[in-house]
Order: structure tokens, then sequence, then C-alpha cells
């Protein structure tokens, strides 16, 4: 089955057929406002939880994106680069910005699902 | 409006030049010179001024307009600085004079300005000595971020590579401390907005290269805990910066240097009334306590026994040059001028209606801008609007409005942890009667953010172009046009 986890960064992890997709909140992007620019992490290289991934950038401010649990990176969403708009379009769908070979899956615990993020963004 | 290149017509001179009086340029190899005439633009002195005095008008500045943007300290400067600044003594001096033979005693006087504004500056921070050099305020920080580097290594701390950043820091602080080579890491704010003590004493140990403490933070407080924050940071072995960026709050009262900070930048161009904005020139010294006095840059400025002044290059463990010549001499000269009008007692008053303004203006509007803290401010204060933004009205949309009614915008969205943050800064120069208008104004635009929340998206009315397509500049930067 799969299921969402949120991380109090306001990043998102969505695992399908064994890989963690990443990308930030809904309430990440709204927070943000209109994105300008993305800078996505490299194909191939690998990450812990808790590393920055990359940046967006929007009017109001530039901000890291964690990695929320650890492992290799194995694609990008390669299109954000082009078309940042689309963060705030569709952040939790179509912009994803990475998909992750995780190393470690028990590091998911350690994150909120949908009910326990929306009463942390409510706190 | 047109350009000054659409202006004139082809062959038209603002004025006329002598003929050289020395052999033409025969020198200069013909594969440097260039094969066409610069575009200059061709118009007389008086279509000259005209358009510059247009632009000028167009311009939205302190020496017209209240401009309280928060943590820019954008103060009235004197245009008696200006007077001394263009004595032809200082400005005709050649910067290579000093270096000539005999060339210091025809250079005394600029470098006792350097020295006597090193030591009031000194003085006021509670340091040792204070470099002169750097030529803005992360400049300073990048060289203080350096000088921690420095006396790390000279003692073998080869480990100690970890810069702790508050959240409620300067944005410049992280880049600085990464130019630097070190790897940051961010400490949090407990409720009250100061430095969240158990989160960095955690964050504390071996790796500790420093900590880099806004004070006041940006959101406009003193940290009451300052002292057991840098014992903290001593215990574990690291050095403690602070960022003056915001000392025009506490000058004159507290000295950094007595609450237990090594190095700390202060920006000229802020707390010292000297020009801002438009990209400088900005100077950004760096007062030290005598553990870094040793790697300072250079040059430094030495007072002899016999009261003359030289410059000293020769400093075994100095991280070397950071900037070309002596600092933005321009700049300190005027801040200089500052020093000497104020005084001791000038500086007191300085902080003291620098904090009443801000929390005269804290006081007024509370009612309808939340104020998160339950404190007095410092020199600024930073609302949100977040009560504002639940009915349509951003941030942005307040700071379009201000325009409309000939007030500079504060600063929007900074802090980043403060929602919908407004950060305004009157400082001291600003009257009662000019914080009222003001007070007026943000009141005006609350209640009609109320009634009307459709009017803000169109504003600015007033201004040649009303609101601009921010996103698609920064999406689509057009830079040839």
């Amino acid at each position: 089955m799969e299921m969402k986890y949120y991380s109090k960064e306001h990043e998102w992890v969505e695992v399908k057929d064994g890989e963690a997709y990443v990308g930030i909140s809904v309430h990440a992007a709204e927070e943000l406002g209109d994105i300008t620019f993305v800078e996505l992490p490299h194909e191939g290289d690998s990450c812990h939880a808790g590393d920055s991934l990359g940046v967006v950038e929007s009017v109001k401010a530039a901000s890291d994106v964690y990695a929320p649990v650890s492992g290799k990176i194995v694609a990008v969403n390669s299109q954000l680069e082009d078309k940042p708009e689309m963060v705030n379009a569709s952040p939790e769908e179509q912009a994803w910005f990475c998909r992750i070979a995780m190393s470690d899956a028990s590091e998911l615990d350690a994150l909120m699902d949908e009910a326990a993020y929306t009463a942390y963004l409510n706190n | 409006m047109k350009s000054i290149f659409e202006q004139g017509r082809a062959g038209r001179r603002g004025s006329t030049l002598p003929q050289p009086d020395v052999p033409p340029a025969a020198a200069i190899p013909a594969a440097l010179r260039r094969r066409t005439p610069p575009a200059l633009p061709e118009v007389s002195e008086l279509e000259a001024m005209r358009h510059f005095t247009r632009l000028g008008q167009r311009n939205m500045g302190v020496a017209a307009n209240f401009y309280p943007l928060g943590s820019c300290t954008m103060k009235y400067n004197p245009p008696f600085h200006e007077r001394l600044a263009a004595l032809p003594g200082f400005a005709g001096l050649h910067p290579l004079l000093p270096q000539l033979r005999h060339g210091a005693a025809l250079t005394q006087g600029a470098l006792a300005v350097i020295y006597e504004a090193e030591t009031i500056i000194s003085e006021l921070l509670g340091f040792e000595r204070t470099t002169m050099q750097p030529l803005a305020g992360a400049h300073g920080e990048l060289c203080g971020c350096m000088l921690i580097a420095a006396y790390h290594r000279d003692h073998g701390n080869t480990e100690r590579k970890v810069m702790l950043i508050p959240d409620a820091a300067h944005g410049t602080n992280p880049a600085s401390a990464a130019v630097a080579g070190f790897v940051i890491r961010e400490v949090a704010s407990d409720a009250d907005g100061n430095v969240d003590l158990a989160d960095l004493e955690a964050k504390l140990g071996p790796d500790t290269a420093g900590l880099m403490l806004t004070c006041p933070n940006t959101l406009g407080l003193f940290d009451p805990n300052v002292r057991e924050i840098c014992a903290l940071v001593h215990a574990a072995g690291g050095l403690c910066y602070c960022d003056g960026a915001n000392f025009n709050a506490i000058i004159g009262r507290v000295r950094p240097g007595d609450l237990g900070f090594d190095v700390m930048h202060v920006n000229l161009h802020k707390t010292f009334a000297t020009p801002h904005g438009g990209g400088g020139p900005g100077s950004g010294p760096v007062g030290v306590n005598a553990k870094l006095v040793p790697y300072l840059p250079v040059s430094i400025v030495q007072k002899r026994a016999d009261g003359t002044y030289a410059l000293e290059y020769e400093c075994e463990r100095s991280i070397g040059y950071i900037a070309p010549f002596y600092g933005n001499f321009g700049v300190i000269l005027r801040a200089y001028a500052y020093l000497l009008t104020l005084g001791r007692e000038g500086f007191i008053r300085v902080s003291e209606n620098a904090v009443l303004n801000a929390n005269y203006i804290r006081v007024r509007l509370a009612p309808y801008y939340e104020w998160k803290f339950n404190r007095f401010c410092m020199h600024e204060c930073v609302f949100s609007a977040a009560k504002q933004a639940r009915n349509g009205v951003r941030a942005l949309d307040i700071a379009k409005a201000l325009i409309d009614r000939g007030i500079h915008p504060p600063t929007i969205y900074f802090p980043l942890i403060v929602p919908e943050a407004l950060m305004i800064e009157p400082t001291e120069t600003e009257s009662r009667e000019t914080l009222d208008e003001f007070i007026q104004a943000m009141i005006e635009i609350a209640a009609l953010a109320d009634k009307d929340p459709a009017a803000f998206h169109d504003f600015p009315l007033t201004t040649p172009v009303s609101r601009l397509d921010e996103t698609r500049a920064a999406r689509h930067p057009d830079l040839t046009a």
C-alpha cells in the first residue's frame, strides 16, 4: 500500500515500488509563494536523512530542501528546472524532486503521516 | 520616460573639452585600441541635467520619504560629512602616496583618520583592535569567519569545522561562514524569540568552531542570555561572533566585547550614518579581542611613540589582504565625522531614541497587526500580516499600499521564522510627527484590508509603473533591454 509521510521541514515522501518519491508539501509551496528556481540533486549521488538535497527559490525566499530519508538518488525530475511553476501548481503530485532508493526504510517511522502533519501545521 | 540614449541628436555635445596637453596615445598598441567610438549619449548639458533630475524625482529615498526598512538602519546622513569628504586634502589624495618614499609624511592626516576612527569604534565595541579594511557588512562577516578559522588552525584545532547559526540571524551569516569553508548548523529559537539554550547545548561539541549571533536578533529582540550563550560556546572550545548590523539598538549602552564576544562587525553605512543603498559603497569594520589580534588583515595603521602614524604590513600570522589599500576610506572619513559630532553622550541618545521610536510603533500598531512577543523590542519591531493574509491581503500588498502613501515599504518576508513578516525600523532620526503619519497610514491600510481586500491587488497606483510582475521577472529575466 502507498503511504505518504511528511517531515518537520515540510518535505513529503511517498513510497512506490520500494522507492521514495520526495517533494515539498502544499503548505511549503504556499508559504514560499511563486517558485522561480529549483536546484535538484545529482542522479547517482548518495544522501543521508537531513542532508540538503537541493534549493527552492521564490520571490520571497530561498530555502534548502532536505532529504527525509537516506539512500541513493536514482532519478531527478529535471522538468522542474525549466518549469519551476510546477511546484506551485502540483507540489505533491507532479512536482516530485527526486526518487531515492532507500537504504533504511525504518527511517520512515521518524516521519509524520498526513494526520500528524496537519496537526503539526495547526500547532 | 525616454532613456538618455533616446534623447538629443547625433553630434550634440554637453561640454567642450580642452585640447590635450599630453602627447596622443601613440604608445597604446593598435590591437588594444577600440575600432569604433564609444556609444555615449549625445545631449546638451541642460538635457542631461533634466534627465537626471527627473530620474531622481522618481526615486524613493530617505532624503524624500520615511524609509523604515528593517535591518537596514536607513537613518539620515548629514551633508556635513560630504563637505568634509570633499576637502581637497582628502578627495585628491592618491592611494599609493603612503607607499612612496617620504609619502607617509604627506598622508599623516588620512592615517590619523583611520587610526582615530578605529580607536573610537574599538572603544564602543569593547575590543582590543578593529580592522577598517572590510568593504561591506558581509565582507566583514567573511573577514571575521576567516579570523576564527585562522585562530583554530593556529591552535591545531583541525576538527573544528562547524559554525552554529541561530535561525534569527541575518541571512548573510550562513553565506559568509560557508564561503569561509565552515559547515553550517542551525540553532532554533525558543517561544520568546531567544536562542533555544537546550538546542544550542545539544549542537555544541568538539567540532564547534564558533557561533554567529545577530545581536539584537532579526526579530528586533535582545537575547537576555547572551552572556550564558557566549560562556557555553567558549566552554565547548568555540569562538563567539557578533553580527553588529543591529548595533544601532545598543550603541553607547552595551559593549559586545564585555558580553563575551570575540569578534564583531559593524556597518558604517547603517549605525554610523554613511550613505547607504544602491549597492554602497559600504564599510564593515571588524573588532576583535586579544585572542584574534594577531590574525587581523593588513594593512594596520600603527601609532608610533613620536605620535606619527605608519602602515604596518609585516604581521606574521595575519590572514593577509582582504581589500585593496585601506578599506573604503571616504566612508571611514564620513563615519569619523559622525563619531566626533555625536560623542559618547550622543551615541547614548541614538540608541535610546532608536529603541523608543520602534516601541512607540509597536504599541500603537499592536491592535492592528500581530506581534507575537510579550516584551519590549529594540530598534525594530517585526509584525506579522497573518491576520490580513487570512483575508487575502499579504505583506507584499501592504508594502505596495504604503508606497501610494509616500512611505517606503518596510522589509517584508524576513526573518523567515515570522510568517508574512513586516520588519519595521524607524531609526532615531525620525520625528514623532513622521511616526504618527506612518502609524495612521498603517491603521488605514488595516481597515481597508478588512473592508476591501480586492483593492490591494493593483497597488501601487501613484507610481510611474504600477504592480510589477516580480514572478515573471525572476522566472524569465530579460537582461538585454
